[in-house]
């Protein structure tokens, strides 16, 4: 009972940390966020609190926590508070799974401890894949809940749409798995070890550097379809302002908004480790082992390993943001179309020739 | 330890159960069976049948259970509407099932178990998915290619269906 009990401990202690270091990100993303933008439409950005704006997302949140809670009248109550907790969970429970650093193993009290995953579990990326499907329940629920036309539409189209995407995300990710062969993000990740050629986007052969095996299809459905899964710009369209006010969180306000913005960029986050370990080698770094082996300081390696996972997951977020400050918004109707009649075909094509390659050219 | 878990979730699963048939607002009912499934998750986790569990949740909770969310918002049922007349058919089903389950429980002490208590039949050293996936392309080879064609017709079923006038110059989405 007592290895129970510190087993307990010592993982709340890994949930705390790592929740710690989600929730610093997302207050960084919504700073870089505007910080990019403003660049990219010739503007500073945010200046004013802190130097070049460095406090901002610190205001933000203060301004957020103090503004008054309003529940509309007519709204179902219980379910009104309900649905931005459920959001805020969903989005924060799929980091489990995440492996930041290296496969290593550590022994404290006795216990053997994975220091950067919280859980390594041989379902890993299913289990992103059923956590990304409740979090249409908190978008749903708050747009019924709300009482309001704007906010029920802004729920049924996002149902709609998280519904249609995560189709092309769950085939998108299959060419990936028969080629590790296993459903564990640290396997995956740890398949693809070794220089990018051995990344699955490129597919090399152990023996080979040509791309027979490559994802590069796959990698294109998954990004495109994850953008439209948490609802970013360009198919934003559960919160198209110039139609639906504000989409599903219309009648939202103060820290209830705020969980809905945090669960938003929180789940920016999780598609990005979660396309950067599948397609882009996650904690590997694009050349064979690392520099701080190479002089000498193999217990710092994972130093090198962090930093290349978290350069690679600020990529995805920069493109996340380039988007938003590129692209027009889709009509109703294309994004349906784009995702059933021209995503759903890629990924299916891409499995079928993804097992044609691995059965004559085994790996 | 183990036991403790299991009565936990059947519990949760035998409350959640009645309230998806009991509660008058559907939405209410639609969010019983949400809890319910994930009740049935973790008790496929328990059962060391992570896949099961994984699959449980997108396949039921993530896809038809919105679906089914999406049809209650749509038709903005009436609250009252649901039971009318049900009552003795649902009465009838409903004795019948409890007689039964109260016989079968009675007939369990004079039956020997199927599967010895204790024994958990092993897959040596591979995966739970790999073992699934093993049985399920050379044992169950057949059942699995009838139900693929099922759900294949069905798919075809569904698309005639919302497509009436298939042939004619069908109207871009």
């Amino acid at each position: 009972m007592t290895e129970l009990s510190l087993r307990l401990v010592v993982s709340l202690a890994q949930i705390l940390a790592e929740m710690t270091i989600v929730m610093i990100t997302v207050a960084t993303m919504t700073y870089f966020e505007r910080k990019v933008l403003g660049w990219m439409q010739d503007r500073m950005g945010p200046m004013e609190v802190g130097p070049y704006g460095l406090l901002q997302p610190i205001a933000d949140g203060i301004k957020l926590f103090f503004k008054e809670d309003i529940i509309p009248a007519g709204a179902s109550r219980a379910m009104f508070k309900l649905a931005p907790v459920l959001t805020m969970i969903v989005a924060m429970i799929g980091f489990a799974v995440i492996p930041f650093g290296p496969d290593i193993t550590m022994t404290m009290f006795g216990l053997t401890i994975k220091p950067f995953v919280v859980a390594d579990i041989n379902i890993g990326i299913l289990y992103v894949l059923a956590i990304a499907s409740i979090g249409a329940y908190g978008i749903i629920l708050g747009g019924w809940s709300s009482n309001s036309k704007y906010s029920l539409l802004g729920g049924l189209r996002s149902a709609a749409q998280v519904i249609s995407y995560e189709l092309n995300v769950g085939l998108a990710i299959v060419g990936v798995l028969l080629l590790s062969g296993t459903l564990s993000l640290v396997q995956i990740t740890e398949a693809q070890a070794g220089g990018f050629w051995h990344w699955f986007i490129w597919g090399g052969r152990p023996d080979g550097f040509f791309p027979i095996h490559t994802q590069i299809f796959a990698f294109v459905v998954f990004v495109i379809s994850a953008v439209a899964e948490t609802n970013r710009i360009p198919f934003d369209l559960p919160e198209a302002e110039s139609e639906l006010v504000a989409g599903f969180f219309t009648e939202y306000s103060g820290m209830r908004f705020a969980f809905y913005v945090t669960a938003e960029y929180a789940n920016m986050l999780l598609v990005s480790c979660v396309a950067a370990s599948l397609f882009l080698g996650g904690w590997n770094a694009p050349y064979p082992g690392t520099i701080l082996e190479y002089i000498g300081l193999e217990q710092l390696a994972w130093i090198e390993h962090i930093m290349w996972f978290t350069g690679k997951v600020y990529l995805f977020l920069f493109l996340f943001i380039w988007l938003r400050a590129t692209l027009p918004r889709l009509r109703y109707d294309q994004l349906m179309r784009f995702g059933w009649k021209v995503m759903l075909p890629i990924a299916l094509a891409n499995i079928v020739i993804t097992a044609l390659t691995l059965y004559f050219f085994p790996r | 330890m183990e036991q403790a878990f299991f009565f936990y979730f059947a519990f949760v699963i035998a409350v959640a159960a009645v309230f998806v048939v009991a509660v008058r607002n559907p939405i209410y009912s639609a969010l019983s069976l949400l809890i319910m499934f994930f009740h049935v998750a973790g008790l496929y986790v328990t059962l060391n049948a992570e896949f099961l569990a994984a699959v449980q949740i997108i396949v039921y909770a993530g896809a038809i259970l919105v679906l089914y969310l999406f049809v209650v918002m749509l038709l903005n049922l009436r609250q009252d509407d649901r039971y009318h007349r049900q009552w003795p058919m649902a009465a009838a089903v409903g004795s019948t099932l409890v007689i039964e389950a109260i016989i079968l429980t009675v007939m369990k002490g004079w039956t020997s178990p199927v599967v010895a208590p204790g024994t958990e039949t092993t897959v040596g050293g591979i995966s739970n998915t790999a073992a699934i996936g093993d049985v399920l392309y050379s044992t169950y080879m057949f059942p699995f290619e009838v139900a693929s064609l099922i759900l294949l017709v069905a798919m075809i079923g569904a698309i005639l269906l919302a497509k009436k006038d298939i042939g004619g110059d069908a109207p871009q989405l």
